[in-house]
């Protein structure tokens, strides 16, 4: 039990980031706070991917001529780090239109606390 | 030979096009407009070609950069992945269309990001329904709903609240798929849809891969909307300016329902997800509870594009029942009810903002028979889609649902057989109320023929139909003209490219 909890640390603290980042984007009321939610939930499944890449006793995936070709269990699978990649762009450019629409609410409803924002849709 | 390219060349044009017109803007809008169009019509046009050469010579596979699959990334254009693709490049390219007499006035200013999202949303949706590759599925899945989300966001004050929570939420469900994918990723070690589909047998009944494909399912249904993870829909389309709910209603939540099809059934297999892992068993009950719902409240609108959200979320309820039943009538109907309810939605949120366009509204209690004067073609079409809606022979509408049917018939299950015919019930009680109102009541006291109707705009009065503008009304009618064609043609459709492509293990 204790070997179960302790050689999945990462995944453990890949849950908890998760778990946060879904609170903050359901029970948070201001709407920056609710983005970071969501931005820590998308780091979290990053951080899954590369943690699910990681190897003991292995180099990173570029050519060592010490050790050739013929071993690639010597080396960490790169390919979940360049689909990382093209994942945290696509986060950047997530959050990139939600700060812009969080900008346009900001504008016309003069506030980002939800509770106040529903009132001020209704009213208008 | 650029014809060998066809499969690739949808995607990479109407992302070159995309990034090309705000430049053109500078020179001329004109330009800028007519890039668009005219980029669509050849999105269509090798959309057809794809699904010519597929007809010729079966399935096409498209290795970009010569590396072969798994290690490289493919292009897949099979039947189905042909016909959804010329589904939605043709409903897109009519709504674009469309949105050439509308745009200027309703989205003042922001016309020229409007086409220009519009055709990386098509650029994201092609990509989707083309690729052979689950994370470049899920790169083409964000660039499809970041558009989305821009798309919404431009439209009136509500809209960008709109478009923030669906911007929440949809990520929410992208990040499921993505973290989905990881589990099977990390059993299987790869992405490949077809050499999933062969190593997936071996790993079948590990928790890791039965968490991934609900993780999956969870995440697409969030973008399909079904019920019960629908909550962004209502909003997202009653705010967005009509030209975008034109065009979101028709083919946003169809590419998600085309994912799922896509993974339930063709990367995994249809005999594990519905009999091993009851996956669909679930899919088909929420469908079922969603139709209801949807059409319940559908009733209780007393807004013309608020109701029909409302009964988007019934009516891709259909399509999730079909995929649910999970037998050869449901995935016929699932197919052709993706199809049908694209033209439908279409024709019907066309015709939504033609009324906004001319009266400056779309409430349904302020409708009277002043807009059968006025609008007769529009109205006319709207009555066609409505009719379809309902599910009238020979309506393209009513086969989608014949087929369900039958699928409920010949799975023995009555309440899904009571639940497509109570709906279709709701159907007509929501669309008969415009239409009475429209077609039934006299004309106000007091008021001449063709009278007492205070048009917004000025323009084109005089062109003898009643109606206020050729390219408002003509891509409306276009739209449920196809209703008709579809429905008459329905038997090719099945025959020719469906029944060829139901999943081995239904």
């Amino acid at each position: 039990m204790i070997d179960f909890i302790l050689g999945h640390y990462v995944y453990w603290a890949i849950i908890a980031l998760l778990i946060i980042g879904l609170y903050g984007m359901i029970f948070k009321n201001n709407l920056a706070k609710k983005l970071i939610g969501m931005t820590i939930f998308q780091v979290a499944i990053i951080m899954f991917y590369v943690a699910s890449a990681s190897k003991w006793a292995a180099t990173v995936p570029v050519l060592d001529t010490a050790l050739g070709a013929a071993e690639a269990a010597k080396y960490i699978s790169p390919l979940q780090h360049c689909l990382m990649l093209t994942a945290i762009v696509v986060g950047v450019a997530t959050s990139g239109v939600a700060f812009a629409l969080v900008i346009s609410i900001f504008r016309t409803y003069k506030t980002l606390t939800e509770s106040v924002l529903l009132e001020r849709m209704k009213s208008s | 030979m650029i014809i060998n390219n066809s499969p690739a060349l949808a995607p990479l044009l109407l992302l070159a096009a995309a990034i090309s017109i705000p430049v053109l803007a500078l020179l001329s809008k004109r330009l800028a407009y007519l890039t668009a169009i005219a980029t669509s019509l050849v999105a269509t046009a090798v959309s057809v070609l794809n699904l010519w050469r597929v007809w010729e010579s079966g399935p096409l596979r498209y290795h970009f950069g010569g590396w072969t699959p798994p290690i490289g990334i493919e292009y897949v254009v099979d039947p189905l992945s042909a016909f959804v693709a010329l589904v939605v490049n043709a409903v897109a390219l009519v709504v674009l269309w469309h949105a050439m007499g509308l745009a200027d006035e309703e989205i003042a200013g922001r016309a020229v990001p409007y086409y220009s999202l519009v055709l990386l949303l098509l650029c994201g949706a092609n990509g989707m329904i083309l690729t052979g590759d689950l994370f470049n599925l899920y790169v083409f899945l964000e660039i499809f709903s970041l558009a989305c989300y821009g798309l919404i966001g431009i439209g009136e004050k509500q809209a960008a609240v709109a478009s923030f929570r669906y911007l929440i939420m949809g990520t929410v469900g992208a990040s499921f798929y993505l973290l989905g994918l990881g589990f099977i990723y990390i059993v299987t070690g790869s992405l490949n849809m077809a050499d999933l589909r062969n190593i997936l047998p071996l790993v079948y009944g590990n928790p890791a891969i039965t968490a991934g494909l609900t993780l999956i399912v969870v995440g697409m249904g969030i973008k399909m909307a079904i019920f019960p993870l629908h909550g962004w829909l209502p909003d997202a389309y009653t705010y967005a300016p009509s030209t975008t709910s034109a065009l979101i209603a028709p083919l946003g939540t169809k590419v998600a329902a085309y994912v799922i099809i896509r993974v339930l059934f063709y990367v995994f297999d249809a005999g594990y997800v519905s009999g091993a892992l009851p996956m669909t068993d679930f899919i088909a009950w929420l469908a079922a509870i969603g139709i209801i719902y949807g059409s319940v409240l559908a009733i209780a609108q007393n807004e013309m594009k608020r109701m029909l959200a409302y009964s988007s979320v019934a009516q891709i309820g259909y399509i999730g029942l079909g995929i649910g039943m999970a037998n050869p009538f449901g995935f016929i109907g699932a197919v052709l009810h993706i199809v049908n309810h694209a033209f439908m939605k279409g024709t019907l949120f066309l015709v939504a903002a033609n009324l906004r366009k001319n009266s400056g509204h779309s409430d349904i209690a302020r409708l009277d028979a002043a807009y059968r004067k006025k609008l007769p073609w529009s109205m006319a079409a709207f009555t066609l889609a409505a009719l379809s809606m309902i599910g009238l022979p020979p309506t393209a509408g009513f086969f989608s649902k014949w087929y369900l049917a039958l699928a409920a018939v010949d799975k023995g299950n009555w309440v899904f057989l009571a639940v497509i015919l109570v709906s279709s019930l709701l159907n007509a009680v929501y669309f008969f109320r415009i239409l009475e109102r429209v077609y039934l009541l006299p004309p106000p006291a007091g008021e001449k023929e063709g009278e007492g109707f205070p048009l917004k705009s000025k323009t084109g009065a005089g062109l003898g139909l009643g109606e206020e503008k050729w390219g408002l009304m003509i891509p409306a009618c276009v739209l449920s003209f196809c209703l008709l064609l579809l429905g008459i043609g329905n038997a090719g459709i099945v025959k020719g490219v469906i029944q060829r492509i139901i999943p081995i293990g239904m």
